[in-house]
C-alpha cells in the first residue's frame, strides 16, 4: 500500500513525462514510472524522496530535451532529403517566401522607421513643434517678438526652444565649402535632452547679445572636415569669415532639424530683433511639462494667442498658434505613400502565400502514393505531418533568409521615402526588430500555409490512397486551390488599378508646365557671407564679375542670379499693399519676393508678356522697380493696364515695370503665391540680407556639366574664398518635385510585375493539374464524340471562370483602396475608366496566357492510349 | 556481417556498449538491465530511466537490440515490462566495440599510460 506522498510523488512524475514527445512517452512512458515506483519503495524518509524526485525532474528535463532534438534532428534530415530531391518545387517555395516576405520586411521596416518607431530624443511624444496660424497658412513660422511672448506666458513646456536652418561658408579646412547648419536658441538642446559627445552644448550666456561666437558641430562634419580631432573643443574656426569657438560635437545619431544639419550656432537676439511681428523665421519646439496633455497645451497656445491679437491688433491680426506633435510632422502624402506601399507589400505576400500554399497542396497530392507507403508500413500519422510540417519550415527559413537579404539590399533603394522634415537617418537600420519581424512573419507564412496542405496530404494517405495512386485529387482540395487562384488574381487587379492609377498621375505631374525653361539650364549656388558681403555694391561687384566671364563661356546664351531657384524655397512671402488697403499677410494678400540679376527671365525662359525686365540701370539710387507674374495683375488690377502703377511691398514702394508669366514657385503639385521680381541692385545695404541672390543660373546650349569647370574657376577668380554648393540641372530640380512618387510607382509597378506573373503561373499550375487529373474523363468525351475544340473550350472556360471570379472582387477592392489614396492620384479619379479597363484586360490576357498550354495538352488527349491504360 | 554496418556504429557511447553487455547472458527488462549495469560495474554508473530509454529507442532503431516476445511465467511478470534481447549485430558491435577498446589499452600500455593488470 503506497502512502499519500509516494502517490503525489508518482503523479508528478506522470506529469513531468509529459515533457516527452507524444510517441516516446506511448512507447516507454509506463516502464518508466514503473521503474521510479519501484525506486521509490527502495527511498524511505522525505529527505530521499525529494533527493530521488530532484533528480528524475532534472533528468527527465534533459532526457526529454535530447529526445525532441534528436526528432528534429532527424526529422529535418529526412526533410531536406526529401527537398532536395524536388530541386524544382524546392527552388519555387523558397523563391516565392523570398519575394512575398522580403517585400513586406523591407517596406513595413521602412513604414516602422518613418511613421511608427519613437524618435531618438528621451520621451519622444513629449516633444511638441510649435506654429504661427495665420488665414490660408495652417504652419508658419514664429517671429521672435511672438516667440518670447509665448515663452513668458506658456505653463505648458518645460522649456521652448526655437531654431532655423542657415549655411555659412568654412574657410580654412581645405577648400572653402558652404555648410548646412542650424542657428538655434541656447536651450535647444536640453529641451531635445541630447547631451554633446564630446564637450558642452550650449549655455545661457552662448545665446545672449553681443556674447562671442560658438558652434556645436555635428558628428559627421567632425570627421569630415577635423579628422575627429579628440581636441577640436575649445579651436576657433571660421565660419563666414566670422570666429566661432567649437565648444561640443554632437552624437553621430543626433539629426536636428534634418539629416543635413552639420552645425548648431546659437542665436544672439539683440532687442531689435524683437520689433517685426511679420518677420516669421523661427520653428518652435517645446517639450511638454510631464502630465500637461497635448490638448491642454494647445489651449493654452490658443489663450496667449488670443492675448497676443488684443495686444498687437495690427501685427497680429488673425495670428493663431498651433500646437503639433513633433513626431505628426509627417505630411499626409508621405503618410499614404507608406501606407499604400505597405497594402501593396501585403497583396504580394498574398499572392505569394496562396501560389505557395497551391505549389504545397499540389505536392502533397502527388505524394499521396509515398505517404500512403510510409502509413502502411508503420509510420504513424504524426510522423507524416510532424515531417511535411519540418519541410514547410525549412522551406520557410531559407526562404526568410533570403526575404531578409532582399530587404536589405532594398532599404538604401526605399530610403529616398523617409521624409527630411524627421530627424532621423536616411537608412532604416536592420535591426533586431527587422530580424523579428522577417523571423515571426516567416513562421506565420509557414504555419498558416503549410499546416493545412500537410493536414490534407495525412488526411488522403491511406489505404485509398495506395490503391487510386495520384490519378485523383479531392473536390475539397480543387476548390481550395480555385479559391487560392481567385485570391491571387483578386490581389493582381488591385495591384494592377492601383499602379495604373498612380502612373497615371505621375505623368499627370511630370506634364504640368512649371512656366520655365528646364533643359539647358545649370544651376549653382553661391551664397555670400555677410558682413563681408553687407553692402548692396559689394554683392554687385561679385554678380557683375561672374556673370560677365560665365556669359563668355562658349554654348551659354544667358546667365543670372536670383535669391534662390524655384521650387527649393517656399518662402520670402510678404504682404501687398496695394493702394492703401491692409497690409495683414493673408493667402490672398501675399506674394513671393525674390532678387534677380537681369537677364534671369531669358535664361529662364519666363516668358515677358508686356513692359520689360529688370535691367542694369535699375539701381539703389532710382525708384524701386518690380516686375510681376500674371497672377498678380489678375489679383490687384484685373482687366486694368499694370505697368507704372504702385505698390508697398518688403517695407517699400515699387514701381510695376513689366508683366512675366507664372511659375510654379512652391512645386508642380502645390499653388503659388504671385511672383514679385526686385532688382538686386535695389536690395539695400544690410537689409534682408537673407534674400541676397544665391544661385546662378546658365542657359547652355552646350551640355552643362562641361561648364562647371570654367565656372569653377571664374568663381575662384572673383573670391577665392567663396563656396560652391547645390551645383543641379533645372530638369533634376524639377525631377527632384515627383521623386517620391517616382520610387513609390516604380516599387509598385515591380510588385505588380511579380504579382501578375505569379497569379499567372498559379492559374497555369493549378489548370495544368486539374487537366491531368482528368485525363480519363477527357478520352472518354472523345471516344464519345467531343471535338479537341470543345475540351480546348471547357478548360478555357474554367479559366476565364476563376479570372472573372477574382476580378470583380478584385476591382471593388481597388476602387476602395483608390479612394483612400485619393490625394496622391493629382487629379486622376478613382473610378478612371481607362485604368480599370486596362487592368482587367491584363488580367484577362494574363488568365489566357495561364490557360493557353493546359488547354493545348486538354487538345491533345490520345483516348486510345487512355483506355489502354484504364 | 557487413563490416562496414558495424564500423559505421563505432565507437560506442558508453551506455550502449553497457546496456549491450547486460543482454549478452540473457534477455532483460529495463530495470533489470539499470540492475545489472549497476552490478557490472560495482555501482559506478546508475542509468536513469530516461537514458536508458532514449538509448533502447536508439539501439532499438539502429538494430543493436530487438523487443522479445519471450516473457517469464506469468506469476514472475509484470505486463508492463517489455524485454529486450541482443541481436547478432549487436553482438557483433559489442565484440567490435570490445576489440577497439582493447587495441586503445594496449597502445596506452605501449606509452605507459595504462595500469598493468595483475
Amino acid at each position: 500500500m503506497r502512502s499519500r506522498t509516494e502517490d503525489d510523488l508518482m503523479n508528478f512524475y506522470r506529469l513531468l513525462l509529459h515533457l516527452y514527445p507524444y510517441s516516446f512517452r506511448a512507447e516507454y512512458g509506463d516502464e518508466m514510472s514503473s521503474i521510479f515506483a519501484l525506486e521509490l519503495g527502495r527511498h524511505s524518509g522525505m529527505a530521499a524522496r525529494c533527493r530521488l524526485w530532484l533528480g528524475a525532474f532534472f533528468e527527465v528535463c534533459f532526457n526529454a530535451a535530447m529526445v525532441h532534438w534528436e526528432i528534429a534532428r532527424r526529422d529535418l534530415f529526412h526533410s531536406t532529403r526529401s527537398l532536395l530531391g524536388s530541386p524544382g518545387f524546392t527552388l519555387t517555395a523558397i523563391l516565392l517566401v523570398t519575394i512575398g516576405i522580403g517585400a513586406n520586411v523591407a517596406v513595413f521596416t521602412l513604414a516602422n522607421f518613418v511613421m511608427v518607431k519613437p524618435l531618438p530624443f528621451p520621451e519622444p511624444e513629449r516633444l511638441m513643434k510649435v506654429w504661427e496660424k495665420h488665414a490660408g497658412y495652417s504652419r508658419m513660422e514664429l517671429s521672435p517678438a511672438n516667440y518670447r511672448d509665448v515663452i513668458a506666458s506658456s505653463q505648458s513646456f518645460t522649456a521652448l526652444a526655437a531654431y532655423n536652418g542657415n549655411s555659412m561658408s568654412l574657410i580654412g579646412q581645405g577648400e572653402p565649402q558652404r555648410i548646412d547648419g542650424a542657428s538655434v536658441t541656447a536651450n535647444l538642446f536640453s529641451v531635445l535632452q541630447r547631451p554633446a559627445l564630446i564637450g558642452r552644448s550650449f549655455s545661457k550666456a552662448d545665446g545672449l547679445a553681443g556674447a562671442p561666437g560658438t558652434v556645436v558641430l555635428s558628428y559627421a562634419l567632425w570627421q569630415a572636415a577635423f579628422g575627429g580631432d579628440p581636441s577640436i573643443v575649445g579651436k576657433s574656426v571660421s565660419l563666414d569669415d566670422q570666429p566661432y569657438t567649437v565648444i561640443g560635437v554632437m552624437p553621430h545619431d543626433f539629426h536636428f532639424p534634418a539629416r543635413e544639419t552639420q552645425f548648431w550656432t546659437p542665436f544672439r537676439f539683440e532687442e531689435g530683433d524683437y520689433q517685426d511681428r511679420d518677420d516669421n523665421m523661427l520653428e518652435g519646439i517645446g517639450r511638454l511639462k510631464p502630465g500637461v496633455s497635448l490638448e491642454q497645451a494647445r489651449s493654452e497656445l490658443s489663450l496667449i494667442a488670443a492675448r497676443l491679437r488684443r495686444q498687437y491688433p495690427k501685427e497680429n491680426e488673425n495670428v493663431d498658434l498651433s500646437v503639433i506633435a513633433l513626431r505628426d510632422e509627417l505630411t499626409t502624402e508621405s503618410r499614404l505613400l507608406l501606407t499604400g506601399l505597405c497594402g501593396a507589400a501585403l497583396c504580394v505576400l498574398v499572392i505569394a502565400c496562396a501560389n505557395l500554399a497551391n505549389l504545397l497542396l499540389a505536392r502533397s497530392l502527388a505524394r499521396r502514393r509515398e505517404l500512403s507507403i510510409r502509413l502502411s508500413l508503420g509510420a504513424s500519422r504524426r510522423n507524416l505531418l510532424r515531417q511535411l510540417l519540418s519541410e514547410s519550415l525549412l522551406l520557410g527559413l531559407a526562404g526568410g533568409a533570403g526575404a531578409t537579404a532582399v530587404a536589405i539590399a532594398a532599404l538604401p533603394l526605399l530610403s529616398r521615402l523617409v521624409p527630411n522634415a524627421l530627424p532621423i537617418q536616411q537608412v532604416p537600420p536592420v535591426d533586431a526588430q527587422t530580424l523579428l519581424f522577417a523571423l515571426g512573419l516567416t513562421l506565420i507564412t509557414v504555419i498558416a500555409f503549410g499546416v493545412a496542405p500537410a493536414l490534407q496530404a495525412c488526411r488522403d494517405a491511406g489505404f485509398s490512397g495506395l490503391r487510386v495512386g495520384t490519378r485523383t485529387g479531392g473536390t475539397g482540395n480543387h476548390r481550395a486551390r480555385s479559391a487560392l487562384v481567385i485570391a491571387e488574381l483578386g490581389a493582381s487587379v488591385v495591384l494592377l488599378v492601383l499602379s495604373g492609377l498612380l502612373i497615371r498621375a505621375l505623368w499627370r505631374v511630370q506634364s504640368t508646365d512649371p512656366g520655365f525653361r528646364t533643359s539647358g539650364i545649370l544651376s549653382l549656388r553661391t551664397e555670400l557671407p555677410f558682413p563681408k558681403y553687407n553692402k548692396t555694391s559689394t554683392r554687385d561687384q561679385f554678380y557683375s564679375k561672374v556673370l560677365t566671364d560665365v556669359r563668355r563661356l562658349p554654348g551659354v546664351t544667358d546667365a543670372a542670379y536670383i535669391t534662390a531657384l524655384p521650387m527649393t524655397w517656399g518662402g520670402g512671402i510678404w504682404p501687398v499693399l496695394v493702394d492703401g488697403r491692409s497690409q495683414i499677410r493673408t493667402e490672398s494678400n501675399s506674394a513671393s519676393m525674390r532678387f534677380v540679376t537681369p537677364g534671369l527671365f531669358s535664361t529662364l525662359g519666363i516668358p515677358i508678356k508686356s513692359g520689360r525686365a529688370v535691367s542694369e540701370t535699375d539701381t539703389g539710387d532710382r525708384p524701386y522697380v518690380a516686375v510681376v507674374s500674371e497672377s498678380f495683375v489678375r489679383r490687384y488690377w484685373p482687366n486694368e493696364q499694370p505697368i507704372g502703377r504702385h505698390f508697398n511691398f518688403a517695407f517699400h514702394d515699387h514701381e510695376v515695370i513689366g508683366v512675366v508669366g507664372d511659375i510654379r514657385a512652391r512645386g508642380l503639385e502645390r499653388t503659388s503665391e504671385p511672383q514679385v521680381y526686385l532688382s538686386s541692385k535695389q536690395d539695400p545695404d544690410g537689409w534682408v540680407t537673407y534674400y541676397a541672390p544665391k544661385d546662378l543660373v546658365i542657359h547652355s546650349t552646350q551640355p552643362t556639366e562641361q561648364l562647371l569647370p570654367a565656372i569653377r574657376e571664374i568663381i575662384h577668380k572673383a573670391d577665392p574664398e567663396q563656396p560652391i554648393s547645390n551645383v543641379r540641372t533645372m530638369e533634376d530640380v524639377v525631377a527632384g518635385e515627383t521623386e517620391s512618387r517616382t520610387i513609390q510607382m516604380r516599387v509598385l509597378v515591380v510588385f505588380t510585375g511579380v504579382a501578375i506573373v505569379l497569379a499567372g503561373l498559379g492559374l497555369y499550375g493549378l489548370l495544368a493539374f486539374m487537366v491531368s487529373m482528368r485525363q480519363q474523363e477527357f478520352g472518354i468525351r472523345l471516344a464519345l464524340g467531343a471535338g479537341p475544340g470543345d475540351l480546348f473550350k471547357m478548360v478555357l472556360l474554367q479559366g476565364v471562370k476563376l479570372a472573372v471570379a477574382g476580378l470583380l472582387p478584385g476591382l471593388a477592392l481597388a476602387y476602395i483602396a483608390a479612394r483612400l489614396l485619393e490625394s496622391l492620384l493629382a487629379g486622376v479619379r478613382p473610378a478612371d475608366a481607362l485604368t480599370f479597363s486596362t487592368a482587367a484586360a491584363l488580367c484577362l490576357i494574363t488568365t489566357l496566357l495561364g490557360t493557353l498550354l493546359p488547354a493545348l495538352r486538354a487538345v491533345r488527349t490520345d483516348p486510345t492510349a487512355i483506355m489502354r491504360a484504364e | 556481417m557487413a563490416d562496414d554496418s558495424i564500423t559505421s556504429l563505432l565507437p560506442l557511447q558508453p551506455t550502449t556498449f553497457h546496456i549491450l553487455l547486460s543482454l549478452t547472458d540473457e534477455d532483460r527488462h529495463g530495470y533489470a538491465i539499470i540492475l545489472e549495469v549497476a552490478r557490472r560495474t560495482q555501482g559506478e554508473l546508475k542509468l536513469s530511466a530516461g537514458t536508458l530509454y532514449r538509448s533502447i529507442q536508439r539501439m532499438l532503431e539502429s538494430g543493436l537490440i530487438i523487443e522479445t516476445r519471450n516473457r517469464p511465467a506469468p506469476e514472475m511478470d509484470d505486463e508492463r515490462r517489455r524485454y529486450y534481447r541482443i541481436t547478432p549485430l549487436g553482438r557483433a558491435v559489442a565484440e567490435a566495440e570490445a576489440g577497439r577498446l582493447r587495441d586503445l589499452l594496449k597502445m596506452a600500455r605501449l606509452c605507459g599510460v595504462a595500469p598493468r593488470t595483475t
